[in-house]
């Protein structure tokens, strides 16, 4: 009683504060890339301390969804976090099929920032919504293959299946490991808006797609929006260290926290090396999780065959 | 040729010399000289009195650096004549200006719109089509830049056309000239080009004042026009490089750029230049101790540009973004009269310092860029980088020579400043700043009074460039395409 007392307060910890960590070691990694000091690790929470004690400012042409949006991007989010393993190594609720519910409470999360940025009847906001709803048709189903495809080989039909790849299906199970490690790695950037897909630091409101669809919030919405997407990036990142993490250990929470750090270090480097795709072409790149997913479908498929699962 | 009388550049010439023909003959006498590959670089108006405007025309023979300039005039009633630019396109922004500015109209112009003022009313193209959507963005922007409008009509994320309307920055610089000359207003109407205008400014007054400038200052002028071209195309580079997220780039450029502006600093007492040039000289000499340091920072700059752009150019994803993105064709660029440094880069060999030459392109003996003329992005990348290294080695070769001549006056003193100007004269300067030729062009009344002063910036040409390179191209590229231009609200709005 005890322990799962321990582990939901520091999941509740992860949840409030590995994000803006994350989006902190982001920055400092691209900073020192650049040869620059960088600001504080922490500073992303200062900002969103900063906007929650702002004023709002809403735009007259907006109606009731707009103001809707960020609650429900934020309420999303959080029980999309039900169903994932943080950082005690475990969900809060093993639901078998929780994939599901997971997937498509982002995918709500996703609906009504399309339809809060819709809402305010600019064209950039549209043309902005419109980038982000295409990205999303093609990366959610191969999420959907990756990770059920892994469930059906070990059977277990919920995120505590990730942990058995590597230690039940051998040498198999690495190689899906890596490759589903991969794609998630792929999905983190595109859901993140993260170079090279979008550029989170840009100005320039013709180039943006996420940055562009939340130009009209402010104060507390813009803080819980900001905070629900990086929260985005934290969970689809613990699904990577579910994979790669060993099965049991008791250092769980440690070896979570190195690989949370590693990740957002290597999107920091990423960033700092790469520039932005031509809009044209992101597909392309998006197409790169797609094909990892139908990698990692096909063997699977063949690990079951020989009987390799859990 | 009677019909025109031939000029240099910074040369005077007498006002009354200049002829005047009907306007019937000065249009043909104006598409013959086109077709012989010259162009425009003035075409604008003057009150002439009882209701009458003067129209000057000035022609540039690039080949041979000769000015042609010839003149019309416009008696009340007569307020319209043939337009030249279903003949000659590259005339169609100048007879925008001049009818916006005396109500003379150019029949039959294809695209007679308001270029500066009175946007009130403005006629937007427009497009129609079930998947077309217009996107409107400024004139305030997202960035710390000029107001100004674009409206782009796409289909999905393709640009079909891009109409960009100019003139909020409108300040009414060529009246305020004739009030009030100074090297302090020429140095402001464009805050990128400082020292291109000033010098500008400065030569068209010298000419007719008839002050000649010693060596010396020739070359400190030289070495700050240099200077700036080096700080503003290393500032677009890192530009370029934030713009498609490649943010080393925008990082190391950002530095280096610092330290050209810093040193400039040193030299004039203020980043940009402002202040450094008066007429008949400098106000700041530099001594071999200044030399010395500058030497070593512009060592260090150079080999800082150079391993950035060798890095970026190494780099697929920069390439990709840069390679065949807001391509303009070097037809179409010679045909709507593209100038400077984005005319080059479309494969234009235009460069006013070696069309028209002064002593020091032999002196020094300074060699014309060279580049594959591909009129992307990705050519007005690379040729900046050129020019930055072209610009390094003049500078070398100015500090070298300064050395020569430390005894020489630097200016001529408040003299030269209250000097008259010569009565009746026209004076034309033309200075390749780094975004392309800027032409200043004065005039002055039998009592020695300016009473026309005519700016044109090399933006002026360039901004239906921009406008014709996106077409074709992703929304979503556009700020890279304006960036690798970037040209002047400003310069434009006057």
């Amino acid at each position: 009683m005890m322990r799962l007392l321990f582990n939901i307060l520091i999941d509740i910890f992860a949840i409030l504060f590995l994000p803006f960590l994350m989006a902190g070691i982001i920055k400092k990694t691209k900073s020192f890339w650049s040869g620059r000091k960088g600001a504080s690790i922490f500073q992303p929470l200062y900002d969103f301390i900063k906007l929650i004690k702002k004023h709002l400012v809403i735009s007259k042409t907006t109606t009731a969804v707009f103001s809707l949006a960020p609650i429900i991007s934020i309420a999303g989010v959080f029980t999309a976090s039900l169903f994932v393993p943080l950082i005690s190594g475990s969900a809060f609720w093993n639901l078998p099929g929780g994939l599901i519910v997971f997937a498509y409470m982002l995918g709500l999360v996703k609906f009504f920032s399309l339809i809060g940025a819709m809402d305010t009847g600019s064209s950039f906001e549209g043309m902005g919504a419109s980038r982000e709803a295409c990205f999303t048709t093609i990366v959610e189903p191969a999420f959907f293959i990756i990770i059920a495809s892994i469930m059906a080989l070990s059977g277990i039909y919920s995120f505590e299946s990730l942990s058995k790849l590597v230690l039940a299906s051998g040498s198999y199970g690495i190689l899906i490991a890596i490759f589903a490690a991969l794609a998630l790695f792929l999905m983190v950037l595109i859901e993140g808006c993260r170079v090279p897909v979008d550029d989170p630091a840009t100005h320039l409101e013709l180039t943006m797609i996420h940055e562009v669809m939340i130009l009209d919030n402010s104060g507390h919405d813009l803080a819980l929006i900001t905070w629900a997407s990086s929260i985005k990036m934290l969970l689809i990142s613990s699904l990577i260290a579910k994979i790669i993490i060993p099965d049991g250990t008791i250092l769980y929470p440690l070896y979570y926290l190195i690989t949370i750090f590693i990740i957002s270090m290597i999107i920091g480097t990423v960033e700092s090396s790469m520039a932005r795709i031509r809009m044209s072409r992101i597909f392309e790149f998006i197409f790169i999780m797609s094909s990892l997913a139908l990698i990692v479908l096909s063997l699977c498929g063949v690990g079951m065959f020989e009987g390799l699962g859990g | 040729m009677s019909n025109w009388i031939k000029t240099q550049n910074n040369e005077k010439i007498d006002l009354n010399s200049i002829p005047t023909l009907e306007i019937k003959v000065l249009r043909e006498e104006i598409i013959k000289l086109c077709k012989l590959n010259m162009r425009p670089i003035g075409f604008f108006g003057k009150d002439w009195g009882d209701n009458t405007t003067k129209l000057f025309v000035v022609l540039a023979d690039d080949n041979n650096g000769i000015l042609y300039v010839s003149s019309s005039i416009f008696e009340f009633p007569a307020n319209n004549y043939e337009s030249l630019t279903p003949e000659i396109p590259c005339f169609h922004i100048f007879e925008r200006e001049f009818y916006e500015d005396f109500n003379i109209k150019p029949l039959n112009h294809p695209w007679l719109k308001p270029l500066r003022k009175n946007q009130d009313n403005y006629q937007f193209f427009k497009m129609e089509g079930e998947e077309v959507h217009e996107v409107a963005v400024g004139p305030i922007h997202a960035g710390v830049i000029e107001p100004g409008h674009f409206r782009f009509m796409c289909n999905g994320e393709t640009v079909y056309h891009l109409e960009i309307m100019l003139g909020y920055q409108h300040r009414g610089v060529e009246n305020l000239m004739l009030e009030r000359p100074s090297n302090q207003l020429a140095e402001s109407i464009s805050g990128d080009s400082v020292i291109a205008y000033n010098l500008a400014y400065s030569q068209v007054m010298e000419s007719l004042k008839g002050i000649s400038v010693s060596n010396k200052a020739q070359l400190i002028r030289k070495l700050a026009l240099e200077m700036e071209r080096v700080a503003i195309h290393i500032g677009d580079l890192g530009a370029i490089a934030g713009d498609i997220a490649y943010l080393m780039g925008a990082s190391v450029f950002g530095a280096t750029r610092t330290l050209v502006i810093n040193t400039m600093l040193e030299f004039s007492g203020n980043r940009f230049g402002r202040g450094l040039f008066t007429i008949g000289g400098v106000n700041f000499d530099i001594d071999d101790e200044k030399i010395k340091r500058a030497e070593k920072i512009f060592e260090k700059v150079e080999c800082d540009a150079k391993r950035m752009v060798k890095t970026m150019l190494k780099n697929s994803t920069v390439i990709s973004r840069l390679e065949k993105t807001g391509t303009i064709s070097t037809e179409k660029a010679k045909e709507i009269g593209l100038v400077g440094m984005a005319a080059r880069a479309a494969g234009l060999n235009l460069d006013s310092r070696f069309d028209f030459k002064d002593k020091w392109i032999e002196e020094l003996k300074i060699e014309p860029v060279q580049i594959k003329g591909t009129g992307d992005v990705n050519a007005r990348f690379k040729l900046r980088y050129k020019e930055i290294l072209q610009s390094f080695s003049i500078i070398r070769k100015i500090f070298a020579r300064l050395k020569e001549c430390t005894n020489e006056p630097v200016n001529c003193g408040y003299e030269a400043l209250n000097k008259e100007n010569s009565k009746d004269s026209f004076a034309i300067s033309i200075v390749e700043g780094w975004r392309g030729e800027i032409v200043h062009i004065a005039m002055t009344d039998e009592k020695g009074n300016l009473t026309r002063y005519k700016i044109k910036d090399p933006s002026f040409n360039n901004w239906y460039g921009l406008a014709l390179a996106v077409r074709n191209n992703g929304v979503s590229d556009f700020p890279l395409c304006n960036k690798s231009f970037n040209l002047s609200y400003s310069g434009n709005d006057l």
